[in-house]
C-alpha cells in the first residue's frame, strides 16, 4: 500500500477505531484490552442519579442508546432509533480538546423503508456533548433533552427524514445484569449497565411523504465500559422486547469464535423490579435468513427463557434495517408471537 | 587447352545433408569448344544440376577450378561471379526464368543492359525469330510456359554471352513445343557462336546435342 | 471429429510461427494502446475527483465573512443542522521558506473523504499535542531538524503545504478559535433554518459557478482518447493482415476438412473458436502491457493535472477487473472486425473451387481501384458531415470518414506515383527496381496504411496541441497583462486594501462582474476600467474602429468568442443584456471558459448592477515588488493565499500544464509510430518468403543479394517517405478539423492553425527511419540468403 495516495484507501481506518466498542465488536482485537489507564467496571459500584445519566469520560466507551416502536394513526407500524456514543481517544479528559470523540446514529424504520445517518463530532467544542441536570445529550443538531430523564424530547434529522417526539415516565430506571454490574463474557470481562424501558412516546415523523403523528413505547440503555467484549468474541444479538403484560425482556447473546455463544438477560416485571438471569438461561435461535448484498442476516428468531415460561418468535417488522455506515450494523423493530406478544427491538453487529 | 571456352578440373562439391555430409561431385573435368554444344546428362541425383550451377556462378565449388575464357568462377568472389553472370554467362532455367514485374520487353533486354550491350536491333530480331513480337507489353504470367521459355532464351540471347547453360530448358513442357523451343534454342546458339551445356535426362534433346558427357555418382562416367 | 478438425486447423500456426507472432504482437499492441490510454484518462479522472474533493475541499461551496469565523458561529450552523466543516489555514516561516498550514477538521468532513480514513487504526498522534503535519514526502526532507510537530509524509500534498489537525493548526498560527472557511459538504438536515438566519455576515462562494479550468482537461482527454482509438485502428491492420493471409493459405485446408464431412457451420464455428482464443490470449498480454504504459506515462498525467488542480494527485495505478474486461472485450472485438471479410469469405467458398492458389497479396489493380471508390464514398460521407456540420458527432464522422478514406486510396496512389517515377528510371536495375515495388506494394498495404494513419494521427494530434500552446500562450500574455490579481472577502476589505497599496503601484484596474442573461442565455457580464493595459493587450479576435472609446463611453461591448460563434454576432450586431440591446463592439478569444461572457464600460455596469460586489481588482507594478507586496496583503488580511494571485506564477502552471501535455503527447506519438513499423516489419517478414521467385532470376541473371537487399531497403524507405507524403495533408486536414471543427463544437473556441515544418521533417524522417529498422532484418536474411534457396525458385523442387 506504500507509495499510494491514502485519501483512495478503504474507509474503514481511523476513525472506525474512535469506536472501540464496536471495532472490537468487528474483530478489531487488541485494542485497548485492559489498558490500566482506562476505569475498569467495579461490581461494587451502585448507581447515583442523575450524576449517572451524564458522561463517564474515565471509561474508554459510552452510549445513549433509545429505540422507540411507534404507530401511526392508522395503525401504521414504526421504528425510531437515536443513539450517541462516547468513545475516549486518551484516558485523560483533560489531556487534549478533542480527547472525546461522539458519534451519533439516527433511523427511522416503517414496514417498506429504512432510512439511516450518521453524525461525528470532537468534544470540547460545543458541537457534542452530555450534561446529567438538567439531562442533556446532543450532537449537531440531534439531542435528547428535557427537564429532568424522565422527560425528554428526543429530535433527529437528515436531508430525507426527520423525527421529533416526547418520552415520558414515572418510573426509575432499572439496573441490569446484578445491581447494574453486567458480565458480558465468560472471562468476565464486563459494562455497567442500565435501562429506562418504560417511555410513553408521543410526536411526529417526518417522511419523504410527509408528516405522521405517531404514539408508542421507548426503551433507553445507558452503558459503559473499558473494554466489555473478550477478543475472540465476533457479534451479538441483542433483544430489548415489550411483552403485552407490561413485562420487558433484555435479552443477548454474545457469538464466540471458539465456543457457544454467551447468553445473558434480564426479566423485568411490569412494576419494574428486575430477575437477572444467569449466563445459559437465555436462548435465541434464528429461523429465517434474509440474504441481501451478499449478507445473511437472521430476521426471524425462536426466543426462550424457561424460567419465565417465555417461549416466542421474533420477526423483523423490515427485513432491510442495515445501517450502511461508519461501521455497519443491522437493526430494527421487530414483533413478538408465541406464548407472549410484543413489540420491541433488535441489534444485530458482526454479520458484515 | 587455352583454344576451349569452357575448361572445368577437378570439381568437388560436398553439401550437409540430414545423415552427414553428401559428396555430390567428386573430381569432375571436361571442356567445352566455342561453338561447341553438349548434354550433360544422368541420373537422378548424379550432380549435374549442381554442376551447372557452378559453372553457372550459382553456386561455389568446395575444390577445383572453371575457366570461362580464362576467367576461374571457382575462384572468384560474389561480386566476381555475379559480373560473370552478367556478362559471360547466361542461363535458361527449367521454369521461372522471367521476372514478374517486368513485361516480355523489358524481360528480354534485361540482362543485356545489365551487362551494357542491349541492341535493340538484335532484340528485335530474337523477337520476331521466338515469336513474341505480338506479346512485348505482356506481362510473364499472362503467357503459356512455352512463351515463357522463349522469351528465357531471347532473354540469355539478346546478352550475346559466350557461354549458355541450360538446365531442363524443355523439362516442363510437352514434347511437340518442348521440340520447337529446343530447335530455335539451337538455332540461335549456334547463330551467336556461343557455347551451350544443356542438362537433360531427356534422350530427345541429348541426341541433338554435338557432344554427351554422362554423370555418375559425381564422377564423369 | 470437430476435434481433430480444430487441430488441423491449429497446426497451421505451428507451422508459421512468425505469421502467429504477427497476429499475438499486433492484437496485443493495439490492446496495450488503447487499454493504456484508457487508464490514463479513468485514473486521471479518478485522481482528480479525489483531489479536489479532499484537499482544499476546491470543488465545494464554502463560507466565508471577510475577517476570521468565530468558533462558536461554526457551532451554532453545526447544531442548526448545516453540514459544514472548518478551514483555518496561514503561512509559517520554516527553515524550508514560507510554509501554509492548512487546518482541517477530521471529524466534520465528509464521510469517506477525510484524509484521517487513511491513518493507522488507534493512532491518535493527529489530534494529540503536539499534533502532526501531513506534507509531501520532499517537505519531510525539506523540514528535517524543525522545531515544528512531527511530520508525517503522505503522498498527495502539494510541496509547500502542511495539512494539520485544525486545533493544532490554530495554534502553529496564533489564532485560537479562528475559522477562515466553512466547507459545505453535503446537504443540511430537512429541519434546518436558512445560513443566512443563523449567521448572516457569511458569504457563499460555489466554486462550480467560476472559471473552470477543467473545460481545458476535458480537451486533452479527448485528445487522449482520439489516439488510443487510432493506435487501436494501426494495431488492427496488422492483425488484419495476418488473418488474411492465415485465412488464403488455409483455404486447401477448409477445402479437405469440407470434403472430408465437416459442415460450413462447423468449420466457420472452429475458425471463431480459435480466433477467439488468440483474442483472449493477445488480450491478455496486450492489457499487461497498456497496464505498463500507462504506469510509465501516469507520472505525467498526474503532473499534468497537478498543475490545473494546484493539488498533487496519485501517481500510481491500480488494476481494476473491469479494466482487465474492457481489455480482452477490445481485442475480441478487434479480432472480430478484422477476421470478418475472412471468414465471410470462408462461408461463401465454394466446396469444390478449383484449387489454384491465388496469392493474397497479389491483388489487382482492380482491387485498388475499388479501395479507391470505397476511399470516394468516405470523403463523401466525411463532406456531408461536414455541410452539415453542428454537432460534435458530426466533426468525428468527418474525422473518420477522412482518415479512412485517405488509408484506402492510399494503394492506388502509390500505385500510380510509382508508375510515374518508374519513367525516370535509365537503367534495368532502376526499371526493376520501380516495377518491382508496385508488385510488392499489395503485400504491403495495410502496413503502409498503418502507417499513413499513424503518420497522419502523429501530424495532427501534434499540430493541434502546438497550436493551442501557441495560442494560449500568447493569450495569456494578453489576457493577464495586470501583475497581480486579488480578490477581497468583502467590500470593506477591499477598499481597505486599495488603499494600503494605492500609493505603491502603478495603477489598481477594478474587475467587476455580475450573472446575467446574455442574448438570452445564462452568462456573466464584466465592468471593465478604461485603461491602456486593456488598449494595449487585451486578445480581440474582431473589432470595430474605435472600439475602445465606445465600450469606455458605455456606448459598446465587447463578447467572448464563444457567445460570438454559438450566436453567430459579431461586430455591428446587437447582443441583449438585460434589458439593453447593446451594439457589439468587438469579441475577444476567453480560452477555458464555457460560459458566454461580456464587457462593458465600468460606468455603465455601475449603473445597471449597483449591486454587483466590488471585491477583485487588477495591480500594475514594477515586478521587483510583487513577491514583497503579495505577502505583506497576506500577512495583514484574512485572505487564501489563492485569492491573491500573481501573473508569472499562473503564466508558469499553464505553461507546465502544457509541457506535460507534450511529453504524454510525444510518447504517445512514438508509440503509435512504433506499432506501425511493426507492422512492416512483419509484412516484410511474411511476404519475403513469397518474393523468392522475384528475387531469383535477378540473382541469377548478376545481381548479387548484397545489392538486392540495398534495393530492398531503399525500397521501404521510398515506401515510408511517399506514405508520408501523404499524410502530410491528411494530418494537416486533421489538425484543421480538430481545431476548427471539433474544438468549437466541444468548447466553443477555434484556434488558428499553426504550421510547424521542423516538426515534419523530423517527422519525416522518423518515418523513414522506423521503415528501415523494420526492413533490415528482412534485408539481413536476403543478404545471407543459401543460394541454395534461390535455386529452389527455378527446379521441380518447390
Amino acid at each position: 500500500m506504500r507509495g499510494k495516495s491514502p485519501f483512495r484507501l478503504a474507509r474503514r481506518g481511523f476513525l472506525a477505531s474512535l469506536l472501540p466498542a464496536m471495532a472490537q465488536a468487528q474483530g478489531f482485537a487488541g485494542l485497548g484490552h485492559s489498558n490500566a489507564s482506562y476505569a475498569e467496571p467495579d461490581p461494587e459500584a451502585r448507581f447515583r442519579f442523575p450524576e449517572d445519566h451524564g458522561p463517564h469520560p474515565a471509561f474508554r466507551i459510552e452510549w445513549w442508546y433509545v429505540t422507540a416502536n411507534l404507530t401511526g394513526p392508522d395503525g401504521a407500524p414504526y421504528g425510531v432509533q437515536w443513539t450517541l456514543f462516547r468513545s475516549a481517544l486518551d484516558p485523560n479528559p483533560a489531556a487534549f480538546a478533542a480527547s472525546q470523540a461522539w458519534l451519533a446514529h439516527a433511523a427511522l424504520t416503517t414496514p417498506t423503508a429504512h432510512f439511516a445517518s450518521e453524525r461525528r463530532g470532537r468534544g470540547g467544542t460545543g458541537q457534542a456533548g452530555v450534561t446529567a441536570d438538567p439531562f442533556a445529550a446532543w450532537l449537531d443538531d440531534w439531542s435528547l433533552a428535557g427537564p429532568s430523564f424522565d422527560d425528554l424530547r428526543m429530535r433527529a434529522a437528515s436531508d430525507v427524514f426527520a423525527y421529533d417526539l416526547r418520552l415520558r415516565t414515572g418510573a426509575r430506571p432499572v439496573p441490569q445484569g446484578i445491581e447494574g454490574y453486567s458480565v458480558k463474557s465468560f472471562e468476565g470481562t464486563a459494562s455497567h449497565y442500565y435501562s429506562q424501558p418504560f417511555y410513553e412516546v408521543e410526536g411526529a415523523l417526518t417522511l419523504p411523504d410527509g408528516p405522521v403523528s405517531v404514539t408508542g413505547k421507548a426503551w433507553l440503555d445507558r452503558e459503559w465500559s473499558s473494554s466489555p467484549l473478550s477478543k475472540d468474541q465476533e457479534g451479538w444479538d441483542w433483544f430489548s422486547l415489550h411483552l403485552g403484560d407490561g413485562a420487558k425482556l433484555m435479552g443477548f447473546q454474545l457469538r464466540d469464535r471458539t465456543r457457544d455463544a454467551f447468553t445473558a438477560a434480564t426479566w423485568i416485571g411490569p412494576d419494574g423490579t428486575t430477575t437477572p438471569l444467569p449466563p445459559g438461561a437465555f436462548t435465541a435461535e434464528p429461523l429465517e435468513i434474509h440474504r441481501s448484498n451478499g449478507r445473511e442476516i437472521p430476521v426471524r428468531w425462536r426466543v426462550t427463557l424457561p424460567q419465565k415460561g417465555v417461549d416466542v418468535t421474533v420477526t423483523a417488522l423490515n427485513p432491510n434495517c442495515w445501517m450502511p455506515l461508519s461501521f455497519p450494523y443491522w437493526e430494527g423493530p421487530v414483533t413478538v408471537a408465541g406464548t407472549h406478544d410484543g413489540v420491541g427491538y433488535l441489534e444485530m453487529t458482526g454479520y458484515e | 587447352m587455352t583454344k576451349d571456352l569452357l575448361t572445368v578440373e577437378h570439381i568437388e562439391k560436398t553439401f550437409a545433408g540430414a545423415e552427414g555430409p553428401v559428396q555430390i561431385l567428386n573430381g569432375v573435368s571436361f571442356s567445352l569448344g566455342h561453338g561447341e554444344t553438349l548434354a550433360l546428362t544422368g541420373e537422378s541425383g548424379s550432380g549435374k544440376s549442381t554442376l551447372l550451377h557452378i559453372i553457372g556462378g550459382l553456386e561455389t565449388a568446395d575444390a577445383g577450378s572453371a575457366r570461362i575464357d580464362g576467367a576461374d568462377i571457382v575462384s572468384v568472389d560474389d561480386a566476381g561471379r555475379a559480373a560473370l553472370r552478367r556478362g559471360t554467362i547466361s542461363v535458361v532455367f527449367q521454369q521461372f526464368n522471367l521476372i514478374p514485374s517486368l513485361d516480355v520487353a523489358a524481360n528480354i533486354s534485361f540482362q543485356a543492359r545489365l551487362a551494357g550491350r542491349s541492341d535493340p536491333g538484335w532484340n528485335a530480331t530474337l523477337s520476331e525469330r521466338l515469336g513474341l513480337s505480338d506479346h512485348l507489353r505482356k506481362y510473364p504470367e499472362q503467357l503459356s510456359g512455352g512463351q515463357q521459355q522463349r522469351v528465357a532464351i531471347g532473354r540469355t540471347l539478346a546478352a550475346r554471352p559466350k557461354l549458355v547453360l541450360a538446365d531442363e530448358p524443355t523439362g516442363n513442357l510437352d514434347p511437340e513445343t518442348g521440340d520447337e523451343v529446343l530447335t530455335l534454342m539451337l538455332e540461335l546458339v549456334t547463330e551467336t557462336g556461343a557455347g551451350l551445356l544443356c542438362v537433360t535426362h531427356s534422350e530427345r534433346v541429348a541426341r541433338r546435342l554435338d557432344r554427351r558427357l554422362t554423370l555418375s555418382r559425381g564422377q564423369v562416367a | 471429429m470437430i476435434r481433430a478438425g480444430l487441430s488441423a486447423l491449429l497446426s497451421h500456426w505451428r507451422r508459421h510461427p512468425i505469421q502467429l507472432l504477427t497476429l499475438i504482437i499486433g492484437l496485443a499492441t493495439a490492446t496495450a494502446l488503447w487499454s493504456g490510454v484508457q487508464a490514463i484518462n479513468a485514473e486521471a479522472r479518478a485522481s482528480y475527483a479525489a483531489a479536489s474533493a479532499t484537499l482544499g475541499d476546491n470543488a465545494r461551496p464554502y463560507l466565508t465573512s471577510g475577517g476570521p469565523i468565530p468558533h462558536a458561529t461554526y457551532i451554532a450552523l453545526r447544531r442548526a443542522g448545516h453540514q459544514v466543516t472548518p478551514l483555518t489555514e496561514g503561512t509559517l516561516d520554516t527553515e524550508a521558506g514560507p510554509l501554509r498550514i492548512l487546518g482541517l477538521d477530521p471529524f466534520t468532513q465528509a464521510p469517506g473523504e477525510t484524509f484521517l480514513d487513511g491513518l493507522e487504526p488507534g493512532d491518535t498522534s493527529f489530534l494529540a499535542p503536539p499534533g502532526q503535519l501531513l506534507v509531501a514526502p520532499q517537505t519531510v526532507r525539506a523540514l528535517e531538524g524543525s522545531a515544528l510537530p512531527p511530520r508525517m509524509a503522505v503522498e498527495g500534498v502539494a510541496p509547500d503545504q502542511a495539512v494539520a489537525d485544525i486545533a493544532i493548526a490554530q495554534g502553529l498560527l496564533n489564532r485560537p478559535g479562528e475559522i477562515d472557511r466553512l466547507i459545505i459538504t453535503g446537504p443540511a438536515s430537512l429541519t434546518a433554518p436558512p445560513i443566512s438566519d443563523i449567521a448572516p455576515g457569511l458569504r457563499l462562494t460555489d466554486p462550480s459557478d467560476e472559471v473552470d479550468t477543467a473545460r481545458l482537461t476535458d480537451s486533452f482527454h479527448l485528445n487522449l482518447t482520439a489516439f488510443g482509438l487510432l493506435s487501436f485502428a494501426v494495431g488492427l491492420f496488422i492483425v488484419r493482415g495476418a488473418i488474411g493471409l492465415a485465412f488464403e493459405q488455409r483455404r486447401p485446408v477448409f477445402r479437405t476438412l469440407r470434403a472430408l464431412g465437416l459442415s460450413r457451420s462447423v468449420l466457420i464455428g472452429l475458425l471463431s473458436v480459435e480466433l477467439l482464443i488468440l483474442a483472449l490470449l493477445a488480450g491478455a498480454i496486450g492489457v499487461a502491457l497498456g497496464w505498463l504504459i500507462a504506469a510509465l506515462l501516469l507520472p505525467d498525467v498526474a503532473a499534468t493535472l497537478r498543475g490545473l488542480y494546484g493539488a498533487e494527485v496519485g501517481g500510481s495505478l491500480t488494476l481494476k477487473p473491469v479494466w482487465w474486461v474492457s481489455g480482452l472485450g477490445i481485442a475480441v472485438l478487434g479480432t472480430g472486425i478484422a477476421a470478418l471479410a475472412s471468414l465471410w469469405q470462408t462461408a461463401r467458398m465454394p466446396l469444390l473451387a478449383p484449387a489454384r492458389p491465388r496469392a493474397w497479396a497479389l491483388a489487382s489493380e482492380r482491387a485498388m481501384l475499388g479501395q479507391a471508390l470505397a476511399a470516394l464514398a468516405c470523403g463523401a460521407v466525411a463532406l456531408v458531415a461536414w455541410a452539415l456540420g453542428g454537432s460534435l458527432l458530426a466533426g468525428f464522422v468527418m474525422l473518420g470518414g477522412m482518415l479512412l478514406g485517405a488509408a484506402l486510396a492510399l494503394p492506388l496512389i502509390l500505385h500510380r506515383v510509382l508508375g510515374l517515377l518508374s519513367h525516370t528510371s535509365r537503367g534495368p536495375r532502376s526499371e526493376w527496381f520501380w516495377g518491382d515495388a508496385r508488385q510488392q506494394l499489395p503485400g504491403l498495404t495495410l502496413a503502409l496504411m498503418a502507417l499513413l494513419l499513424a503518420l497522419s494521427a502523429n501530424i495532427g494530434v501534434g499540430t493541434m496541441v502546438s497550436s493551442f500552446r501557441l495560442t494560449f500562450i500568447g493569450w495569456l500574455d494578453q489576457r493577464l497583462a495586470a501583475e497581480l490579481y486579488i480578490r477581497a472577502e468583502t467590500d470593506t476589505q477591499a477598499r481597505e486594501i486599495e488603499a494600503m497599496i494605492s500609493d505603491r503601484v502603478d495603477a489598481i484596474l477594478p474587475i467587476r462582474s455580475a450573472p446575467t442573461t446574455l442574448g438570452g442565455q445564462p452568462g456573466e457580464v464584466y465592468g471593465v476600467a478604461d485603461h491602456a493595459t486593456y488598449r494595449d493587450h487585451w486578445p480581440l479576435i474582431a473589432r470595430s474602429p474605435g472600439v475602445w472609446d465606445t465600450v469606455a463611453a458605455g456606448a459598446a461591448v465587447l463578447i467572448n468568442e464563444q457567445l460570438a460563434r454559438r450566436a453567430d454576432l459579431w461586430p455591428g450586431d446587437q447582443v441583449k443584456i438585460g434589458d439593453w440591446d447593446a451594439p457589439i463592439g468587438g469579441v475577444y478569444s476567453d480560452y477555458g471558459n464555457p460560459q458566454p461572457q461580456a464587457m462593458i464600460g465600468l460606468n455603465r455596469f455601475a449603473q445597471m448592477f449597483p449591486e454587483a460586489p466590488d471585491l477583485r481588482f487588477g495591480v500594475r507594478m514594477p515586478p521587483e515588488g510583487i513577491a514583497a507586496l503579495r505577502r505583506e496583503i497576506l500577512d495583514r488580511f484574512v485572505l487564501p493565499a489563492d485569492q491573491i494571485s500573481d501573473q508569472r506564477a499562473i503564466k508558469d502552471l499553464s505553461l507546465g500544464i502544457f509541457e506535460r501535455t507534450f511529453t504524454v503527447t510525444a510518447a504517445l506519438n512514438v508509440l503509435t509510430l512504433g506499432v506501425a513499423g511493426l507492422a512492416i516489419l512483419t509484412s516484410l517478414l511474411t511476404i519475403s518468403t513469397m518474393r523468392q521467385p522475384q528475387i531469383a532470376p535477378v540473382w541469377a541473371l548478376g545481381m548479387t543479394r548484397r545489392q538486392l537487399a540495398a534495393l530492398d531497403l531503399a525500397r521501404a524507405a521510398l515506401l515510408a517517405l511517399l506514405t508520408f507524403g501523404l499524410a502530410l495533408p491528411v494530418g494537416l486536414a486533421l489538425s484543421w478539423v480538430l481545431l476548427a471543427v471539433i474544438n468549437v463544437e466541444a468548447f466553443g473556441w477555434r484556434l488558428p492553425l499553426h504550421l510547424f515544418p521542423r516538426d515534419w521533417l523530423a517527422l519525416g524522417a522518423l518515418a523513414v527511419v522506423a521503415a528501415l529498422i523494420a526492413a533490415l532484418l528482412p534485408a539481413l536474411r536476403l543478404s545471407r540468403i543459401p543460394p541454395s534457396e534461390l535455386l529452389k525458385v527455378f527446379a521441380n523442387e518447390r
